[in-house]
């Protein structure tokens, strides 16, 4: 039996409609009337046609695709008991002006009820600056916390039970310059280790793709990353030493399709690099996390998770022969969607987010940030923060949904969307080989190219009014603003720029030349850098002067401009 | 016939965010207009310096990291020193209230998140249309 439609106003039904009518064997009797104002051909926000109805597909592989959760390949989930065992983490990306004020943010949050910590470094701090540094003019405390060396790390998490809570750090070129200021600030109040546990986003590749804060040229900045791997499979086994991140390739434009496919490639290319150094992938891998977006289409998102779980652990098993069940997992984190959020009509924003994060929970997500409604125009309040907190706690512990593992497995759509998202990862998967790899791919600006792409087109649906942005360019309104901004401590650099100054005159001058020496000799050789790093912070050496010494051995990264 | 409108999209300071620079470049060049677009780290005296070789008649800053209130009008400084006849524009995350101390020192706009392309292309091409 067909389906049959019925449309007022309006053409045929869809190619896409009758492709799956007929596909469909077993279709009931359904008769769908569309509204005259609405478009047939739903288009999402990869521009995937979709169609009206889905409908019982006889020939869906159940075992195969999907199996129970917390089994291979774990579409639905990498637990069986999801979050009836535990819930996600709460972790609230935080961090402006100096260490003790963010500390302060920290526990603010941590007192209302977040369970991770997750900390935004500020850009001098993101590029390997220090806060004195000529490229830091104007640019101290803005987007995160300034760290120019382990003291300042040690003020940042003053008080701060490092054994109990997991701290996620977003930082990539000098990943393991900071890594080592955390470990040098723990161990210094006497935790292990061992016993830390926590992320260094550390994925330079995205950064060449898609966030631009990258230092070092490809090849030793991968270096940076595999000495990570080792020095963490071997001491910090708690640790994730990376985060690879679709999150900032959907922010600068891409679909959600292209950032399913971007990520996950980069994740094939950190799993190669690794083995090349001689690494067991089966100790190494289950070390790596994932961090995606969560953006305004529900549905697709949810899918997005879905088939990266499938991807991956097919890959890693298929593909890289592994064989230890924990490396076949892909683990992530999720932030809601930045760029969704209006500086029109603030107040919107919430429902945005609170939208967002239940496609991360229903997802799987292992930990979840919240944008604050007040994003698009300066950084967050803390009433504002702790709104999209509290949005978190609604989800959690009012709605139910955590309450039953994967509740949308099975859904004739979900799945449908899911395999095709997983289709289309694979074409892409094709066209990065065709550059020799996502190396070259970067290097010839596919990623780049394929990014501004989207993000124009995506632009020009938004101005033809062909995707309406509520309060944006529909339902809009001419009140003006009123929500309260924060405001940083105008003395802040100043004080900063003295406590470095002073901690330059006071440090033991012979132990910090020695460090720095060691350090440039083993850049210049072929072993692994994280020791003499370590050393060279724990001798006061700042961010600028460890980063600086690797900028001389490395060289730098001039990026081709695309537009 | 009159040369087409030379535009500079500049991404001055640490801020990686190129994704509203792009966009909008993008536009004025579909828009019929000479777009050059600077890449990113930009220090203000560099932009300056490209203005000028490139003979532009706009330029476009754009900041998403809050650096807005000390390196833009370190560019209309330099642009005033320099006694260049140039529109400058900004866009990016520019709090409401910082929106007045830009302009009080030459900036002619500042288009904030949500601002339809097709204003910027008519903002410009109004406003330069004496010299075209």
């Amino acid at each position: 039996m067909a389906l049959s439609l019925k449309k007022k106003g309006r053409g045929n039904p869809s190619r896409a409609t009758r492709r799956n009518a007929t596909r469909t064997k077993k279709a009931a009797a359904t008769e769908i009337v569309e509204t005259a104002d609405r478009k047939a051909g739903y288009k999402n926000q990869s521009w995937m046609d979709t169609d009206t109805v889905y409908l019982p597909n006889a020939e869906f592989a159940y075992d195969d695709k999907l199996g129970l959760p917390g089994e291979y390949p774990f579409t639905r989930g990498i637990h069986s008991n999801m979050y009836l065992g535990r819930l996600w983490t709460m972790r609230q990306f935080a961090g402006f002006g100096s260490a003790s004020e963010t500390n302060e943010r920290f526990k603010y949050l941590l007192s209302h009820g977040e369970t991770g910590l997750s900390v935004a470094f500020d850009y001098p701090t993101l590029y390997g600056y220090d806060t004195d540094d000529p490229h830091s003019e104007g640019e101290y405390g803005k987007c995160g916390v300034a760290v120019s060396s382990m003291e300042d790390m040690t003020a940042l998490f003053n008080g701060i039970p490092l054994d109990r809570v997991s701290t996620s750090m977003t930082i990539n070129g000098p990943a393991s310059i900071i890594w080592a200021m955390y470990l040098g600030a723990a161990e210094s109040r006497g935790f292990h280790k061992s016993m830390l546990r926590g992320t260094i986003q550390n994925d330079v590749l995205k950064e060449y793709i898609a966030q631009k804060s990258f230092i070092f040229p490809p090849a030793p900045s991968m270096r940076l990353v595999i000495d990570t791997f080792e020095y963490g499979m071997r001491n910090v086994p708690r640790w994730n030493t990376i985060s690879i991140s679709g999150y900032h390739i959907r922010e600068a434009g891409s679909t959600a399709v292209q950032e399913l496919a971007f990520t996950l490639a980069d994740g094939f290319e950190y799993v190669r690099q690794g083995m090349e150094r001689g690494m067991d992938p089966n100790l190494f891998v289950p070390q790596l996390s994932f961090f995606f977006n969560a953006h305004n289409d529900f549905f697709e998102e949810i899918a997005k998770y879905r088939a990266a779980r499938r991807i991956w652990a097919r890959e890693m098993k298929e593909t890289f022969g592994l064989t230890n069940e924990r490396a076949l997992k892909l683990r992530f984190h999720t932030q809601t969607a930045g760029c969704t959020l209006t500086a029109e009509q603030p107040e919107n924003n919430i429902v945005r987010v609170t939208m967002q994060a239940m496609a991360a929970v229903l997802g799987g997500t292992q930990s979840l940030h919240t944008n604050s409604l007040d994003e698009a125009l300066a950084l967050p309040t803390e009433k504002a923060v702790r709104t999209a907190l509290r949005t978190q706690q609604v989800i959690a512990y009012e709605s139910g949904i955590p309450n039953v593992v994967d509740p949308l497995g099975g859904s004739y759509y979900l799945e449908w969307l899911t395999d095709e998202m997983e289709e289309r990862a694979y074409r892409i998967f094709d066209e990065i080989a065709l550059y020799g790899g996502v190396i070259g791919a970067i290097e010839k600006g596919y990623f780049q190219k394929a990014i501004t792409e989207s993000a124009y087109r995506y632009q020009k649906d938004v101005d033809r009014r062909e995707r309406i942005i509520v309060g944006v360019n529909e339902f809009t309104t001419d009140e003006p603003l009123d929500i309260p901004i924060l405001r940083l401590d105008p003395k802040g650099r100043d004080k900063q720029i003295a406590r470095l100054r002073k901690l330059r005159r006071t440090r033991d001058r012979a132990k910090y030349d020695a460090a720095l020496d060691r350090l440039r000799k083993t850049a210049e050789g072929e072993s692994n850098t994280m020791p003499a790093i370590l050393d060279a912070v724990k001798a006061n050496a700042t961010l600028g002067e460890v980063t600086g010494v690797l900028r001389e051995v490395f060289g730098e990264y001039r990026e081709q401009r695309i537009i | 016939m009159a040369r087409k409108i030379r535009v500079l999209i500049a991404k001055p300071g640490l801020d990686g965010h190129d994704r509203g620079a792009k966009v909008v470049a993008r536009a004025l060049r579909d828009a019929g207009m000479e777009v050059i677009y600077t890449g990113l780290h930009q220090s203000p005296e560099m932009i300056v310096q490209t203005a000028m070789q490139e003979d532009v008649d706009a330029i476009g800053l754009s900041s998403l990291s809050g650096a807005h209130d000390v390196l833009f009008p370190r560019v209309m400084e330099l642009v005033h020193k320099n006694k260049m006849k140039v529109l400058v524009t900004a866009g990016g995350i520019i709090p409401e209230e910082d929106v007045p101390t830009l302009k009080k020192c030459g900036i002619a706009a500042v288009f904030g998140p949500g601002t339809p392309i097709e204003d910027i292309v008519k903002f410009h091409k109004e406003r330069l249309k004496a010299k075209h």
